[in-house]
């Protein structure tokens, strides 16, 4: 026969070890629900201590096939790479969201990654030795990695392709000015094409995109 | 002078060598000259884009790009016919043809007009794109890729062309350049067209890419657009 005060212990300890159990597994799932969050909120949102700066985009029509300058005040970050990865990630939420005047699904998440590699010139002279180098100040070659849902998810045809692949390169070189070409990869690989149209193989030049409006003030700063 | 029957012997393999070198010197010369002769045959190349394993894109009733843009090359094809234009198309089934091969066809077709059909369930009316390459100098070898180079002038002219036909037809038009290798290879007056849905004012479509009746009024202006073109004696 068991003694009637051990018994009362023996219950109070398993009462306790089911009640630990119990805020262990509430621990893990806050711990799990706090993981996901960061994950989301990862590197292509401008971190939001940055200063408001205007950014000039490109945006596409199809209407009329044009590109015109729209000027969004964005807190952006001052790494060059991180720049170029948020302007591009509010270009592709304004063609993602409701009544966009180019429709293309995908949105910021699309821009993988954007690397900015010093840009060989034309010539292929070499610099001399003294000369700075084309990190320093030099024309820069911006390499967009896209993902491959953005690419199988967007609309088939020469009009909206082309427009797309010209505003990315336009929006590009109107916010880091040192960008003079635009090379594409898709899931970190070259490929053919945008949706069976646009020539991704290709090297961009930033000089021959202009906007349908240039030369006309850009227009009112947007949030 | 007179000739011996020895002489004339020695002699005749060197005329033989002197008539060859003379035939194949006027050869050369003709190749050097890129476009060929003034007055000679009009010929059309149409390329309907896609083909094959390459559906090209999806339309809202559920047909792919590359059975419109066939349908849309047989039309004009026959439209052009009628008109006594001579036609090569790059397909003439659902077949797979790669860019480099439809360039080969239309560079050996020596054409007057190379048209690349393609259709889409985006924008509205019908889209004319050009080459994006720089205008350059025709050069007797031209490189694969930006062979199109030389001839983007007379791909302007003929983009024109075609959008004062379908303008006066009624279409909305819209202009445009664009990076498309297979128009990139051609060695002729090349345009693309994108024909896309006819949409009324409120933006809802009142005619589908491949909707019979909408592509046999574009196939009709764009033959005569090309008749236009023949009549202005424009040659590549």
């Amino acid at each position: 026969m068991i003694p009637r005060h051990l018994a009362i212990i023996f219950a109070v300890l398993v009462l306790a070890s089911l009640v630990m159990a119990g805020v262990l597994f509430h621990t893990l799932e806050n711990a799990h629900k706090q993981m996901l969050t960061g994950e989301d909120s990862a590197p292509t949102k401008a971190p939001a201590v940055a200063a408001p700066v205007n950014a000039s985009l490109l945006v596409a029509s199809d209407d009329d096939n044009s590109l015109r300058s729209q000027v969004y005040s964005l807190p952006l970050p001052a790494d060059p790479e991180s720049r170029a990865r948020a302007v591009l990630g509010k270009l592709l939420d304004l063609y993602a969201a409701a009544g966009s005047s180019h429709p293309v699904p995908g949105g910021a998440a699309s821009v993988e990654q954007v690397f900015l590699l010093p840009a060989q010139s034309a010539s292929g002279a070499s610099k001399p030795a003294g000369a700075p180098r084309a990190t320093d100040s030099g024309p820069q070659m911006a390499v967009i990695n896209l993902k491959g849902s953005f690419v199988a998810g967007h609309p088939s045809g020469l009009e909206t392709e082309t427009l797309t692949v010209l505003s990315i390169c336009g929006t590009l070189s109107a916010n880091l000015p040192r960008v003079t070409r635009v090379r594409f990869l898709v899931d970190g690989e070259q490929h053919e094409s945008l949706a069976g149209h646009a020539d991704l193989t290709r090297t961009y030049l930033t000089s021959d995109i202009a906007p349908a409006d240039s030369g006309i003030p850009a227009e009112s700063v947007r949030p | 002078m007179h000739w011996s029957s020895g002489e004339l012997r020695t002699l005749r393999p060197l005329a033989v060598l002197l008539v060859t070198l003379a035939a194949m010197g006027r050869l050369f010369a003709q190749a050097q000259q890129a476009p060929p002769v003034p007055g000679s045959r009009f010929m059309v190349v149409l390329d309907a884009a896609h083909g094959g394993d390459d559906t090209g894109g999806h339309l809202n009733d559920g047909e792919y790009e590359k059975a419109a843009t066939l349908a849309l090359s047989v039309r004009l094809r026959s439209l052009l016919g009628a008109r006594g234009i001579q036609v090569i198309t790059t397909r003439e089934s659902d077949q797979s043809v790669n860019t480099i091969q439809r360039a080969q066809i239309a560079n050996r077709a020596n054409a007057q007009a190379c048209i690349s059909l393609h259709v889409a369930e985006t924008g509205s009316g019908i889209h004319l794109f050009a080459s994006n390459l720089a205008p350059a100098q025709p050069t007797r070898f031209e490189p694969w890729k930006t062979a199109q180079a030389a001839f983007v002038t007379r791909s302007l002219a003929l983009t024109g062309a075609l959008n004062s036909a379908l303008q006066h037809a009624g279409f909305p038009v819209t202009l445009g350049r664009t990076d498309l290798p297979g128009i990139d290879s051609m060695m002729c007056p090349a345009v693309a067209i994108e024909l896309a849905p006819e949409r009324a004012s409120n933006k809802t479509v009142k005619s589908a890419p491949d909707d019979p009746d909408y592509q046999a009024r574009a196939a009709t202006a764009i033959a005569a657009a090309l008749l236009e073109w023949r009549s202005e004696g424009r040659e590549p």
